[in-house]
């Protein structure tokens, strides 16, 4: 039963990142942008998140650092793909090839330091209920606050009127133009803000996951949760569902390897990545009579005036 | 210059909405040079000029689209400036697009409001929606998705979007260039009633007789300058063409008298499932067409034009090879390239980005279509002395006019680039030629010149097929027309013995005789 | 006051030569200014980035030796992205061809194997590149999964499974544990073109592929269908041209350029297989073929500069302790200026001012 707990709890940890990451991407996509660049706004994230959590001792001071350097990451996209037209998938790719740069020089300095991690909810009573009590009211800050963020999208994508414009400029944004509609500067909040998110969920990492910051320490995470919005056809429900089913399987191969099966531990290691391959083709083969992307995922935009 | 603005309406006061000097430019191109126009209320104004004289560049300044470079606009006598289609809407001028602006993948509801200010609530807005369609006899069910209303459904979102602001003045971009004359009529109705509630009404059309019939004044603009204003009703149809062009335009010539051969195109019973959802289902598709003949397929857009050329063109394969028969052959499991083998030539509605690359080259865009039988392709490798050779004889023949001798496909004009496309299609001497929409979105100059070289390629004994919303144009040109309708072709009728009332009624699905093209022989 | 484009009639020639130019002089000078914050001095750090390996003789056949790898993929890559196939997963593809390759090597170790050992491993290198890259793209083409997420998925698993292979089953027995294949025999190693010297056959090997590159693109029917169906596929399709097998055409020649790239790596540089035998050259290639803006040529002159800064960054690290990281640093704002100045090819940049209004 315990060790039920424990890997459920392990599982919710793992996945967190992974849904702060991919619900940014969703509303830079649902917008219409492709960013390819969440690997390398989220490791850029995580040292800046440690290193401002190390210099100032505070979780939060850290987290915001991871906020605004993910942020930070994500104007430069914007500048490119969204000012100059600039194709967009090339322009994702240099920004992870930066991050991965930028935040090797960044964390350089703080390899091998430690700071205390983030505290986790202690409501007595509560926390204590054998098996659910930590689980519901035993999270760190983090977790609670990827789910209000994936609910607090979804209220705005589907509940509020900047919402649907926003779903508009994804949909077709030459019409959105004619309508008067600012389409670029709307895209541009749409990626400022999966920068944050991906920021945050770099930041998550050294902070919460595990209290130290190792370069490269992302192991292409945000590579899965590009995959992950593919996987939930852009609605934020079934986000949820596929990043937790995503950390079930990174934490089950690894409970796996402890357990003696003669497989050897590379092969469980790969087992999330060749997950990622097999989910991305069945769920495009389900959606085989034309996919449920925004319509204008991915394309430049250039307004005539 | 004729100044048709009844006087009892001019002692009422200043125009609704007038420009002084109006400029645009772009660069060293004057889309827009020195337009003083007057709209009054009460009145239907028609904008006329053919493409490219700057009716939808006029249209987006007043709209709030565009700022213009000189100028200046009033309304109700005081000067405007428009930051954007939100103030203009606010002021109460409302815009029905001629391309739509719409949202697929969002409901009629979400549509319409996103063409509002939400300053009202999304249920209260729905139900005025439904209120305000009934009103007007434009019926809509706000829960729908954009994606599967016809194209005419369409355009009532678009109305009903414009009128739901209570418009004061209303702009419409040629709006019947996708209604059957039926649904034509039904506009009409709701315009004229528009009209007599006091609102003005600017209509930008290229149908002649149509303005004739609606509209009570007319601006002419040609080149970007306004040459005249006019009253439509004290003129012909031939007056005004003469006004928008500056001159007569060369009269199409048939030849005295043309060859029909043998059958050089053959569809039999095709039925072909759409490649895209929103597209639309083949059903039962026969035509046989003769060497000489030329015949004409008309019909609103969305009926399954796309989907048939795709099947002619082989650029969707039929599962039965004898489906589609080229020059006896069963070809509906060739290829494209295998049929422009047997001698078929194909031109697609959309020019740039699917009859061309607009991004390279004439010569590239000539091998595009050759590289299979025209010698520009040896071994493996291409013969560019061969492809811009085909670009020079493209350009004399068709007199195609650019900038230099091989420049980018998108930097040619509409018409230029219509006639390369048509000009190296017909250089290739083909037995079929299959051509969508030769016209659309072409001066009349150009025009003229690819309606003749259809003519002369029929006259020299190749079968041709035209789709065209443009009902004139195939009155001009054919020798039978046929109608498509949600997937299927009518019988093919004589085109001298076809009305427009026929045509028109087969285009809106009735049809008089329920008749439709028995299945054909096999080849 | 706003900052708009406007659209081109057409493409700019002259843009087209001098933006690369621009691109890299923008790059110095932001390098110069993160030098300073390092507490470098600029010049003499630029002078050992990119002077200092070109008086050198030995650093300049380090040059060509670490651009063979990048040039012979970058030329794949680039068949690809004109295509508008995204294969990211390059390193993937290196990494299997060199697994492949050794194979062989290390079956036919100790054994008085003839010279028909190193063309099979060159061949076995190319052929599981290009089997490798197939993944993704039948993937694509079959069913519509993401080239670019699978294809870098598969980089992970192809990396974890080398690991896999120089730990266990392929570990010199005699190499006290250290995780490598044992030296490959003579005949399973790339010849030098110079005794004594680093450089070696791989390069001509790379050159030749440099110039079919440029014939296919330039010269033939299939290299105009490739740059056809990536700028207007629709337009591709009314010319019979197959998109699909396009895509799988251009991820297999790709994969096998890659897959070579990787066991003439291993069987000549390096000498053994073991892990890290790439320190990222699937990746940088990407930079290589954006700035030799997809062009064979271009993409020999990017690859030899990138190479530069490669050989730049492993000096500088000695001679003025700068971080590896920064090599990297610089590779990504220098792909960022290539492709901000190729912006200017299609679009003119304008600044407009608000009209002022008139009392």
């Amino acid at each position: 039963m315990e060790l039920v707990e424990a890997i459920i709890l392990s599982v919710l940890a793992a996945s967190t990142p992974l849904l702060l990451a991919a619900t940014g991407e969703l509303v830079t996509e649902r917008a219409g942008v492709l960013n390819l660049g969440v690997e390398g706004m989220m490791i850029v994230g995580a040292a800046c998140g440690f290193g401002g959590a190390w210099l100032s001792g505070s979780i939060i001071i850290g987290a915001l650092c991871g906020i605004v350097a993910g942020t930070l990451l994500s104007l430069i996209f914007a500048m490119m793909a969204l000012g100059l037209a600039v194709n967009q998938v090339a322009t994702g790719l240099a920004l992870t090839i930066l991050g991965i740069g930028l935040s090797g020089l960044i964390g350089a300095g703080f390899v091998g330091e430690r700071i205390a991690p983030a505290p986790h909810l202690h409501i007595p009573g509560l926390t204590d209920i054998p098996f659910v009590g930590r689980i519901l009211f035993g999270e760190d800050g983090f977790v609670y606050l990827s789910l209000a963020l994936v609910v607090a999208v979804w209220w705005f994508l589907y509940r509020t009127r900047a919402g649907m414009v926003l779903r508009a400029c994804g949909d077709n944004h030459a019409s959105a133009h004619a309508l008067g509609y600012p389409v670029l500067r709307i895209r541009l909040y749409a990626v400022m803000f999966g920068g944050a998110c991906a920021g945050l969920a770099g930041a998550y990492l050294p902070l919460a996951y595990t209290p130290f910051f190792i370069p490269g320490m992302t192991a292409g995470r945000g590579w899965i949760a590009l995959a992950l919005t593919v996987f939930a056809s852009w609605r934020p429900g079934w986000l949820v569902i596929g990043a937790y089913l995503f950390g079930a399987v990174t934490i089950l191969q690894l409970h796996a390897q402890g357990w003696g099966i003669g497989i050897p531990s590379q092969f469980m290691s790969s087992l999330p990545y060749l997950a990622t391959v097999i989910v991305l083709v069945l769920i495009s083969r389900a959606r085989t009579g034309g996919s449920t992307a925004p319509a204008a995922l991915g394309t430049t935009f250039v307004p005539d005036r | 210059m004729l100044d048709s603005t009844p006087a009892a309406l001019r002692t009422a006061g200043t125009p609704l909405l007038q420009t002084v000097g109006l400029t645009k430019r772009y660069g060293s191109f004057l889309a827009n040079e020195k337009i003083d126009i007057e709209i009054w209320p009460q009145q239907i104004h028609a904008l006329l000029g053919e493409n490219g004289a700057g009716k939808s560049t006029l249209v987006k300044t007043i709209y709030g689209l565009i700022q213009p470079s000189e100028g200046e606009m009033r309304w109700q006598g005081e000067k405007m400036v428009l930051s954007g289609p939100s103030e203009a809407r606010a002021r109460g001028i409302g815009m029905v697009f001629q391309h739509f602006s719409l949202f697929e993948n969002l409901t009629v509801a979400e549509n319409v409001a996103l063409g509002l200010d939400g300053k009202e609530s999304f249920r209260d807005m729905s139900a005025r929606l439904e209120q305000v369609s009934n009103v007007y006899g434009l019926p809509l069910d706000p829960k729908r998705e954009v994606w599967q209303l016809s194209v005419g459904e369409r355009q009532r979102i678009e109305i009903v979007r414009a009128l739901m602001q209570d418009p004061k003045f209303l702009i419409l971009d040629e709006p019947t260039a996708v209604l059957t004359p039926q649904e034509a009529d039904q506009l009409f109705t709701v315009l004229n009633r528009l009209k007599a509630e006091g609102r003005a009404i600017l209509y930008i059309s290229h149908k002649l007789e149509e303005v004739k019939r609606l509209c009570d004044t007319a601006t002419i603009l040609r080149g970007g300058k306004k040459v005249s204003t006019c009253n439509p009703k004290a003129e012909t149809a031939a007056s005004m063409a003469r006004m928008m062009v500056g001159g007569d335009i060369k009269q199409v010539e048939a030849a005295a008298r043309r060859q029909i051969t043998v059958p050089r195109l053959v569809v039999n019973d095709l039925n072909m499932a759409p490649d895209d959802p929103h597209g639309t289902r083949l059903e039962h598709i026969s035509l046989e067409l003769k060497g000489g003949e030329i015949l004409g397929i008309a019909g609103v857009a969305g009926n399954g034009q796309d989907e048939l050329f795709a099947a002619l063109s082989g650029e969707r394969l039929a599962q039965d090879p004898g489906t589609v028969v080229i020059e006896g052959i069963a070809a509906g499991h060739l290829s494209i390239t295998q049929r422009r083998k047997l001698g078929a030539a194909f031109v697609p509605e959309e020019r740039l980005g699917h009859g061309t690359a607009p991004r390279m080259r004439l010569s590239e865009n000539a091998l595009l279509t050759g590289h299979a039988a025209s010698g520009m392709v040896q071994h493996g490798f291409v013969n560019t002395a061969a492809t811009l050779k085909t670009v020079d004889r493209a350009t004399e023949t068709f007199d195609v006019r650019k900038a230099r001798r091989d420049p980018e496909a998108a930097s040619l004009s509409g018409g230029n680039l219509q006639k390369f496309i048509v000009g190296r299609e017909i250089l290739r001497n083909p037995a079929v030629l299959v051509v969508s929409q030769p016209t659309w979105g072409v001066d009349a100059g150009a025009a003229a010149v690819i309606r003749q070289a259809l003519l002369d390629l029929a006259a020299a004994g190749a079968a041709v097929l035209v789709t065209s919303q443009d009902l004139d144009e195939l009155a001009e040109i054919t020798d039978r027309i046929a109608v498509m309708f949600h997937g299927r072709l009518s019988a093919p009728l004589a085109t001298a013995e076809a009305s427009r009332e026929t045509l028109g009624l087969l285009m809106g699905g009735s049809s008089l005789e329920q008749k439709e093209a028995p299945h054909a022989v096999r080849a | 006051m706003q900052f708009v484009l406007e659209k081109r009639a057409e493409r700019s020639n002259t843009i087209a030569l001098v933006s690369p130019l621009i691109a890299i002089g923008l790059t110095i000078v932001t390098m110069s200014i993160l030098f300073l914050i390092l507490g470098k001095n600029p010049i003499s750090a630029l002078i050992v980035y990119f002077v200092d390996p070109l008086i050198d003789g030995y650093s300049l056949q380090e040059i060509a030796v670490k651009a063979t790898p990048l040039v012979m993929i970058a030329i794949g890559l680039s068949l690809c992205y004109l295509a508008n196939a995204w294969n990211i997963g390059a390193e993937g593809q290196f990494l299997i061809g060199a697994v492949a390759g050794s194979w062989l090597a290390v079956k036919t170790q100790g054994t008085d194997a003839g010279h028909w050992v190193l063309p099979a491993m060159l061949l076995l290198g190319a052929v599981a590149g290009a089997l490798y890259a197939l993944i993704p793209a039948i993937c694509k083409v079959r069913f519509g999964a993401s080239e670019i997420l699978t294809s870098l998925m598969l980089v992970y698993v192809a990396d974890l499974f080398l690991d896999y292979l120089v730990r266990g089953p392929w570990r010199d027995p005699a190499g006290f544990n250290f995780p490598t294949t044992a030296e490959f025999d003579p005949v399973a190693t790339v010849p030098l073109l110079v005794e004594g010297g680093r450089l070696h056959l791989g390069a001509v090997i790379a050159l030749l592929v440099v110039a079919a590159g440029a014939v296919l693109l330039g010269r033939t029917i299939k290299g105009f269908e490739i740059r056809v169906v990536g700028a207007a596929p629709r337009a591709a399709r009314f010319g019979g041209f197959n998109a699909n097998q396009l895509v799988l055409l251009t991820f297999a020649i790709s994969g096998a350029l890659a897959g070579l790239a990787g066991i003439i790596e291993v069987a000549g540089p390096v000498g053994h297989l073991q892990p890290g035998i790439s320190p990222g050259y699937g990746f940088t290639a990407i930079i290589v073929a954006f700035l030799g803006r997809l062009n064979p040529i271009g993409i020999l002159i990017a690859g030899l500069f990138l190479a530069l800064t490669f050989i730049g960054g492993e000096q500088a690290q000695i001679a003025m302790k700068i971080p590896l990281d920064v090599t990297k640093v610089f590779q990504g704002i220098l792909l960022f200026y290539v492709l901000a100045c190729d912006s200017l090819i299609l679009y003119r940049f304008r600044l407009i001012f608000p009209s002022r209004k008139v009392a």
